[in-house]
């Protein structure tokens, strides 16, 4: 009997070999973005194939940006990264010497073809009446966010959240105490942003989340969708989730001219308007303008601008022993 | 005196009144929680694979992706269980019909893959094979991909499975000692000869038993294969994590569809356990009456 399965098991591994010869391209990515690439890949595809090139096979694998980037480190072969933000992608270079030290320069606006937001995901009719940041920190308000370990959508509710308090208090000493206080109220951190959602929406769990603004228009288009609503706060961060081609990999298996190719068609106007359908905010004036009325107008901080950029708030807020685990081991 | 009789009848009578009143809410009992817990879920999962008609139920199990993350069970669990298969009847040789010494410390061991969780046993070929683990550099240098590909999610089966033929066969092996291979060895039997014709006729309906459960067990792991898969869709998602990834996508009735084709195949194992159990059973009282 052994043997019979054995054989089977050669003939399954024959088969499963068979179609790799022609070219793939693995794109590493976070969460929310399933429905982004499963709809850009083919557009690309069909592009790719227009210029004279045979169809690529292109594969894709989700998770917590963090979690993504770790597995390329250990060896998970990601053509192109399309990570959450720039800090997961630094660790790249700095752990494992797959990207050069100024990856983000390759690519305009710092490897960034579109930007989201973080806002308020509520239950329909806003029972418990979340207009601002304010009310997060209410006691009695459940409020659901991934862990910042391992998802960064979680790090940009983080530094959102801080942003506002920085702001309104005038003091790191303040905005840690108002962030702290905000945290007592998260009952489960999940570890990406799309288990934060489906804790919401599916489970039932928590009065607001604090989701991708893409994430967020994702969910009210999903079935059942019609029983919540989306709240902007007065004031978020601009979030870039960055782009780009893990060079040890491609030069190993010889993808990077359509490894660069696929990052540069998210900057055409088809790629653009792509993002702009679900949910991301398209860096092009022309497509930007065409969707202007999709997304609330808000108050946006940057990280490079007011936190210098992710090479400091990472180890500041996020590493081992930083002001996220300070406030949350002090509960 | 039979006055004595009659009381002590009655009470007798009472007693077993009493028992059967007990044995009776101890049945129910089972029954209601084997149906909250096991049949209403299972049934949940059905009902939730049905809801949109039989088309997108089959539609969603013949979808691409779907197809591969079966195939790529299948294939792990075809090659895993062989190789448990040849492990286990090896080690429940070694410990029932051989004296050496450290051999409670090595029963104790093999049972270690029950005690350990299945994400450090992912985590544990990660550091191991990854490309910053132990032999990273070494597999880079010769283009050997072992984690987030098939050999991985093969280990990662083989090291939660490993205990199962085993633990079937050892506490049978000792039992039934070493008397009927040391004649086969006086009638001058060579050594294949004698595991095929003496040890396999004895041990054969507990092997089956062991793969039974050990298939079941490789088909369904999720943390370990979790952590080495990589998730690339397609590729190196097998069917558990494939549900997850469609119930994330908030596909549910394909989620649930795929689940249902999981919960199929395990009611198969479940029906070639059953058989093997009766079979093992019928062995045993075979025995009882030579």
């Amino acid at each position: 009997m052994s043997i019979r399965r054995f054989a089977l098991a050669a003939l399954a591994g024959a088969l499963l070999a068979g179609p790799a010869a022609a070219q793939t391209l693995l794109n590493v990515s976070y969460d929310p973005t399933r429905e982004l690439y499963s709809e850009f890949n083919a557009a690309f595809n069909k592009h790719w194939q227009a210029q004279g090139n045979d169809a690529v096979t292109i594969q894709q694998s989700h998770g917590g940006s963090g979690k993504q980037a770790r597995a390329v480190i250990d060896g998970l072969r990601a053509d192109v990264v399309t990570l959450a933000l720039a800090g997961d992608i630094d660790e790249l270079y700095k752990l494992g010497k797959l990207i050069p030290e100024n990856w983000q320069e390759r690519l305009p606006q710092a490897s960034t073809p579109y930007t989201s937001t973080i806002v308020f995901l509520v239950r329909k009719g806003n029972p418990k009446g979340i207009e601002d940041w304010d009310d997060l920190v209410k006691p009695g308000v459940e409020v659901i966010t991934p862990n910042p370990k391992t998802s960064g959508g979680a790090r940009w509710n983080f530094l959102a959240a801080w942003a506002y308090a920085q702001q309104k208090f005038g003091s790191e000493a303040k905005a840690q105490e108002f962030v702290a206080k905000l945290y007592q109220n998260v009952p489960v951190l999940d570890t990406g942003a799309r288990g934060s959602t489906i804790t919401f929406v599916n489970n039932q769990i928590g009065d607001v989340l604090l989701a991708w603004e893409n994430e967020a228009f994702l969910a009210l288009k999903e079935e059942g969708g019609n029983n919540f609503e989306i709240v902007a706060p007065s004031l978020s961060i601009l979030a870039e989730p960055p782009v780009a081609v893990v060079d040890k990999n491609v030069d190993k298996k010889g993808t990077r001219e359509v490894a660069e190719a696929y990052l540069d068609y998210l900057y055409s106007e088809e790629g653009q308007r792509i993002a702009a359908q679900n949910f991301y905010r398209p860096r092009n004036p022309a497509v930007a303008a065409e969707f202007a009325e999709q997304f609330p107008a808000l108050k946006l901080l940057t990280i490079d601008q007011d936190f210098g950029g992710w090479q400091a708030a990472q180890p500041k807020f996020f590493n081992d022993g930083g002001v996220f685990d300070r406030i949350y081991q002090a509960q | 005196m039979s006055s004595i009789t009659l009381t002590a009848s009655a009470s007798a009578n009472a007693a077993r009144r009493g028992n059967l009143l007990g044995r009776r809410l101890l049945i129910l009992g089972t029954w209601l929680a084997f149906m909250l817990f096991l049949l209403l879920p299972l049934l949940v999962v059905l009902g939730e694979a049905l809801k949109q008609g039989l088309g997108t139920f089959l539609g969603a199990i013949f979808e691409a992706d779907a197809l591969s993350a079966l195939k790529l069970t299948l294939l792990a669990v075809g090659i895993s269980v062989p190789l448990n298969l040849l492990f286990g009847v090896a080690a429940a040789w070694c410990v029932s019909k051989y004296q050496f010494r450290g051999k409670s410390l090595l029963v104790t061991l093999i049972d270690l893959p029950f005690s350990v969780s299945p994400v450090i046993a992912g985590l544990v070929y990660v550091l191991l094979f990854g490309a910053q683990g132990l032999f990273g550099e070494w597999l880079q240098e010769h283009d050997i991909q072992i984690v987030f590909a098939l050999p991985g999610i093969v280990l990662a089966t083989l090291f939660v499975t490993l205990p199962f033929v085993a633990r079937e066969l050892i506490p049978l092996m000792q039992e039934q000692g070493t008397q009927e291979e040391e004649a086969a060895r006086l009638l001058g039997a060579g050594g294949w000869q004698m595991f095929w014709h003496v040890t396999r006729p004895n041990i054969q309906w507990a092997l089956i038993y062991g793969v039974v459960l050990c298939s079941a067990r490789a088909m369904g792991e999720f943390g370990a294969v979790s952590v080495v898969s990589g998730h690339i869709r397609g590729y190196t998602n097998t069917l558990p994590l494939h549900v997850e990834i469609l119930y994330n996508e908030y596909n549910h009735v394909a989620a649930f569809s795929v689940a249902s084709l999981l919960l199929l195949l395990a009611l198969l194992i479940l029906l070639l356990k059953q058989w093997s159990e009766s079979r093992i059973n019928r062995l045993k009282a075979g025995a009882g009456e030579e």
